[in-house]
């Protein structure tokens, strides 16, 4: 896994709540056996229309989301099904992070798993730079070793994260690795109970 | 203290634990289907890791099957993912109810079918609709595809010990209202994250008094209320439902085994995190209306307006559902007509959802108007029902009557509904799109689905005087 400590990037922002997984990447995706070349799909409802041409009116496609890493969205976000293809079609589409009041549990797990760092901000915070997005462009500074954010305007957030996946993804470590230096762990488990 | 049944079964699934850090956990089944396994084989192969145990590992393909002619899947892609699947499990050694197996079925049916769900065991699955399991006092939840290669290898996986809620449920259920409404009626009053970060454990008198089918039903549904998990402590309902089969003990080690599932209910002085109750006599014929599960209102009720909500989120939730659903606020749920009828899912598609429907439709037509299909959650289920007769009722009706699988629950096979058209459906998720692109679905339960069929619209089962009294 890639490592992650600062990211600076410029945001889009979609101020709809409760976006599910089926809706980052619908289900007709979900067939591919490779991990890698979902971010065309993502949003594919949303982002295009019938004719398969990006629809302007949706924020990923205005001018000044084009180059975004980081994904501001609204409560709930990645609730539903578990498919770990919603968090690598955003990796995969160019985002690094995603802002968000509130996640689904699996996404927000899934989310660390593959690099792409998952922060919770208060919902006045992620408001507020939804409207900023709708006026013009948002530039975020997101220092996960301090655990702050910055916004252009010089305002400092700081969020909350598990320690333990702050470490995973501060030195990019592979977990299945880790936890097999726990094999005589498990296999004196498995004698004791089995 | 007492403990509760979530405390018990973590506590004895502890392999390793340390300040700071999740708590490592062994899990006891992992259940794996085509879709979300295919790249978590590949990571095992690419670092030459071995899969720990395939005895604990048992597979199915379910999700995107066809259910008509199954054994000639035209979309290539489906195609290969489902020989990937059969490659790998021959590969790894993995047990496998494959297409032409009698074992075959949706995972979270065959899983209790087979006996492998069983009280107090931590079982895992590429699919967040695993706390279906928790039914039977399991702690059964769902995990991505980088979860599904840890457990692989690993045979465990680290997690953060979760908060514990009790969801009371006391009172009597009124006929023609079901499992499936009790749970949508959770969901709509509390909201679809009541349990984030939490397991539910279900519990009271209405709980007690269900059958494991309908325990199954309620528990299915925990992650559209945000859960972890939702799990109901085993009792006699669970044992009776257990014994005899295949991959249960049978004999002294069944008494045995019995005796150790008793000690797992939750202590009667056992605290919980939190807790949310519900009067099940109070719940009415649930029908969402919306795009989340969250979003539903009583048969008797009508589509609310964006004033309705009572934040800033709701109402925004309610303006995009409304757009996506094209109704007018205030149009009656009775008044909305439908095109499409499913009745199927792991959280409706087992025989006694089906028995329940074909009592309502036996000897009546399905409306000219509609398309209805029956697609039994597994392959026993199936032979069941045309054994009973039901199949023969269903078809008599003018239902399709389909082979076992998820089908339209989220149309990843042929089975889908057109863009605008309305679907009257036992699944679990109404989200934009589930059911095909720009398909509306209303969730609801066999019965009501049943009775939309035939009327062509939602009707309030309860003035149906052709419903007997359930037994
Ligand atoms: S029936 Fe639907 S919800 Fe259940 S496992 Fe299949 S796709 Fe998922």
């Amino acid at each position: 896994m890639e490592k992650f400590t600062t990211h600076v990037g410029t945001v889009a922002a979609l101020p709809y709540v409760n976006i599910d997984t089926d809706q980052i990447i619908p289900k007709q995706f979900l067939k591919r056996v490779e991990r890698t070349g979902f971010g065309q799909f993502l949003f594919y409802n949303w982002r295009l229309l019938e004719n398969d041409q990006p629809d302007p009116e949706f924020p990923l496609n205005y001018e000044r989301a084009k180059d975004a890493t980081i994904l501001v969205a609204d409560e709930n976000f990645g609730c539903g099904s578990s498919r770990e293809h919603a968090a690598w079609a955003l990796q995969d589409y160019g985002f690094k992070v995603v802002i968000a009041p509130s996640f689904g549990d699996i996404f927000y797990n899934n989310s660390f798993k593959n690099g792409l760092l998952p922060v919770r901000m208060p919902l006045e915070v992620v408001r507020n730079w939804e409207e900023r997005f709708e006026e013009g462009t948002l530039q975020l500074r997101v220092n996960l070793e301090e655990q702050v954010i910055e916004d252009d305007q010089g305002g400092i957030h700081t969020f909350d994260i598990d320690e333990y996946w702050k470490n995973m993804l501060i030195h990019g470590l592979d977990e299945i690795g880790l936890t097999l230096q726990y094999s005589d762990h498990i296999a004196k488990y498995e004698q004791a109970t089995q | 203290m007492g403990k509760t049944i979530i405390e018990k079964v973590w506590e004895r699934h502890k392999v390793y634990e340390e300040e700071g850090k999740p708590d490592l956990l062994y899990i006891d089944l992992h259940l794996i289907h085509e879709v979300t396994s295919p790249q978590a084989f590949e990571g095992l192969r690419l670092n030459n890791r071995k899969l720990r145990r395939p005895d604990l590992t048992y597979a199915t393909m379910d999700h995107n099957i066809p259910t008509k002619d199954r054994e000639t899947i035209t979309d290539k892609i489906a195609k290969k993912q489902i020989d990937v699947l059969v490659e790998n499990c021959n590969n790894f050694g993995v047990e496998l109810a494959g297409l032409n197996s009698p074992n075959n079925g949706i995972v979270h049916i065959i899983g209790p079918e087979l006996g492998l769900t069983q009280p107090g065991k931590t079982i895992v699955c590429g699919d967040s609709h695993t706390s279906t399991h928790g039914a039977f006092g399991a702690l059964a939840f769902g995990i991505g595809t980088s979860e599904v290669e840890h457990v692989m290898a690993t045979q465990t996986l680290w997690q953060d010990r979760p908060k514990t809620m009790e969801v009371v449920i006391d009172g009597r259920l009124e006929n023609g209202v079901s499992a499936k409404d009790i749970i949508l009626a959770l969901i709509a009053k509390y909201g679809v994250n009541f349990g984030t970060g939490h397991v539910v454990e279900y519990r009271g008198e209405a709980i007690r008094g269900l059958t494991m089918e309908e325990r199954m039903t309620i528990c299915n549904m925990s992650i559209e209320g945000g859960a972890r998990a939702g799990l109901i402590s085993p009792d006699q309902v669970t044992f009776d439902y257990l014994r005899g089969r295949e991959h249960v003990p049978d004999g002294d080690a069944y008494d045995v085994i019995v005796e150790e599932w008793k000690q797992l209910a939750s202590d009667p002085d056992a605290k919980f995190d939190s807790t949310l109750v519900l009067d099940a006599s109070e719940v009415k014929p649930m029908v969402t209306w919306g795009t989340n599960p969250g979003q539903g209102v009583t048969i008797d009720g009508a589509v609310p307006s964006p004033e309705d909500g009572t934040t800033d989120t709701e109402r925004r939730a309610i303006e995009q559902s409304l757009e996506y659903m094209g109704l007018e606020p205030g149009t009656k749920m009775e008044d909305i007509k439908i095109q499409h009828v499913f009745l199927g899912s792991c959280t409706n598609a087992r025989i006694s959802d089906l028995r329940e429907a074909a009592r309502y439709i036996k000897g009546k037509k399905v409306d000219k108007s509609v398309r209805a299909l029956v697609v039994p959650g597994s392959v026993k289920v199936k032979r069941q029902a045309e054994e009973e007769g039901l199949a023969t009722i269903f078809i008599e009706a003018g239902f399709e009557w389909r082979d076992a699988g998820c089908s339209m629950c989220l149309g990843m096979n042929p089975d889908q509904v057109p863009a605008g058209e309305r679907c009257a459906s036992t699944s679990n998720r109404n989200f934009e799109g589930r059911q095909g692109k720009n398909a509306r679905t209303h969730l609801m339960s066999p019965i009501m689905a049943a009775a939309a069929a035939v009327h062509g619209h939602f009707v309030d089962v309860r003035k149906l005087d052709a419903i007997p009294a359930s037994s």
